[in-house]
């Protein structure tokens, strides 16, 4: 049973914060439950499926029902694979509205690491439980350097250079500066990626994404409640999740999970990568966005640096627009975790409100994907494919 | 450990670990292998990865490799070098190079591993030119 127009997603909210330092965590989730239930034309007691992550407190659904008051639900799911963890669970929402689990499924996500540093509160660490943690931690991994190391095997096998990958924030900051409220809504040049400081090679500070709080919402509906809405529907057409890891020291950082997510995506929905119209991929890092593009098919392994060249992720400008929102490099990266953004924007797109600079022509099928985790050693990777009515 | 710095090591010495480190001390790299299967693995389990038996032991790696990727983090002080290096044995592992300038370092450079110093007579494995 696949999920091909069984799910509609009618409700989103991005939240507009981008430093929280006057809202706690459960506040910005259940702002954005509000926020998204407003915008599909729902209630709360309408809600009777509950989906968030590892960035929600303590038993993460248990906690946020009983905080948010929803009184309904009859289906959670607390899948946590990092920063892909929205775009699984609109996998997972829809495989449960098919099945008839549910109805009216609401998925948030919140954070506020800027506000949690100015009030001096530790970073959540990685887990010591976890099985890699002994042989990785005493070499200090850190987020940037462990995608560095990608981005440098990459250029190694496929002579790709920082002026390619510098050509992806270069994009997004030609998207940011019509959002408002995008962290970064300056324009850059190649140059400017270039020149900033370097960070781990080969990745200076500006192929590096913002650090946000707030976060996102999304409603999903079953088919007949989505006809019962005034709200612009978008539909689920098809979605993919897949693991990625070190494969017991068989490492290969050329390539994300998006090589199993996205042809999995592709099938269910029906559409091949040159009919999509519209790309939110995740962008922690220019490199994330470069293989991304690669594994996903729209263009051959190794030649994303041609691909990206140019302004071809430019909206109105190239092949492919991207991440027309400003993405994780530029407007929000909110909680460290980019999927939910993704999502966001795809069905801005899909619904024709996009900012009108950026909104993509007849965008009839959109597509987003996550990478959660990290790109250099163990990731969750997810996909999804959404359409308009017609789609 | 914060964004950029590389700070003091904990070791995390558990019943599954212990005789890793307790090798590394000795100035010994060891990897995993299996008995059932014949292939090796990294980092060690004791169930095996590849065919799930647990006829899985220690054994001693040459210590040599070839670097398979690198970074530098710049922003750290001093800078570090992290990498994965591919060891002759056929696996690959997280580990740090040290002893190089820097900037002359390559991805496909041949390395042999070396012991830091890691408190409480343990020690860790890290890599320099060979
Ligand atoms: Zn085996």
């Amino acid at each position: 049973m696949g999920i091909n127009g069984k799910s509609y997603i009618v409700g989103i909210y991005e939240h507009p914060c981008r430093a929280a330092l006057d809202k706690t965590l459960p506040q910005l989730h259940a702002e954005i439950a509000k926020g998204a239930l407003a915008d599909a034309g729902l209630s709360k007691d309408d809600v009777d499926a509950y989906f968030c992550a590892g960035d929600a407190p303590g038993l993460g659904p248990i906690n946020m029902i009983e905080y948010m008051g929803l009184n309904n639900v009859r289906h959670m799911d607390s899948t946590e694979t990092g920063g892909s963890s929205y775009i699984v669970h609109v996998n997972h929402a829809a495989q449960a509205i098919a099945a008839g689990h549910c109805n009216v499924a609401l998925i948030t996500l919140a954070g506020r690491p800027v506000a949690d540093a100015k009030e001096g509160k530790p970073v959540r660490y990685y887990n010591q439980q976890a099985p890699d943690f002994p042989f990785e931690m005493p070499y200090g991994p850190n987020v940037t350097n462990m995608y560095a190391m990608c981005a440098m095997r990459h250029m190694y096998e496929y002579g790709t250079t920082s002026e390619q990958l510098a050509w992806i924030k270069v994009a997004a900051s030609h998207h940011a500066q019509h959002n408002e409220h995008a962290r970064l809504r300056d324009v850059v040049t190649v140059e400017d990626v270039v020149n900033s400081p370097m960070i781990a090679d080969p990745l200076h500070r500006l192929d590096c994404c913002v650090i946000t709080d707030g976060g996102g919402g999304i409603v999903m509906v079953s088919p007949e409640v989505a006809k019962s809405l005034k709200r612009t529907r978008v539909k689920v057409l098809g979605a993919g999740e897949a693991p990625k890891h070190l494969a017991a020291g068989q490492v290969d950082l050329t390539y994300s999970g998006a090589r199993w997510s996205g042809p999995k995506a592709f099938a269910e929905a029906g559409v091949t990568p040159a009919e999509i119209k519209y790309a939110s991929v995740y962008d922690s890092f220019t490199i994330t966005v470069l293989e991304t593009l690669e594994d996903l098919g729209f263009c051959k392994k190794g030649e994303g640096g041609k691909f990206v060249s140019d302004g071809n992720l430019i909206s109105g400008v190239g092949k492919l627009p991207f991440n027309t929102d400003g993405g994780g490099l530029c407007n929000n990266h909110p909680g460290n975790r980019g999927g939910m953004t993704k999502v966001l924007e795809a069905v801005r797109q899909v619904r024709g409100e996009a900012h009108p600079k950026v909104q993509v022509r007849n965008c009839d099928i959109a597509l987003a994907h996550g990478t959660g985790g990290l790109l250099g050693s163990r990731m969750g990777s997810a996909t999804v494919i959404l359409g308009n009515e017609d789609a | 450990m914060n964004a950029d710095q590389k700070n003091k090591i904990n070791l995390v010495v558990n019943s599954e670990t212990k005789p890793y480190w307790e090798g590394a001390a000795k100035r010994q790299l060891l990897i995993r292998a299996c008995n059932a299967c014949g292939k090796v693995h990294h980092y060690p389990r004791t169930i095996c990865p590849h065919c799930f038996s647990d006829d899985t032991a220690f054994v001693e790696a040459s210590g040599n490799g070839v670097i398979y990727s690198y970074s530098v983090t710049r922003q750290a002080k001093p800078p570090y070098v992290i990498a994965y290096v591919e060891l002759d044995e056929g696996v690959a592992m997280l580990t740090n190079i040290i002893g190089c300038e820097i900037d002359k370092i390559r991805i496909g450079q041949k390395v042999r591993v070396e012991f830091s110093e890691a408190g409480d007579g343990y020690a860790l494995p890290v890599f320099t030119s060979a």
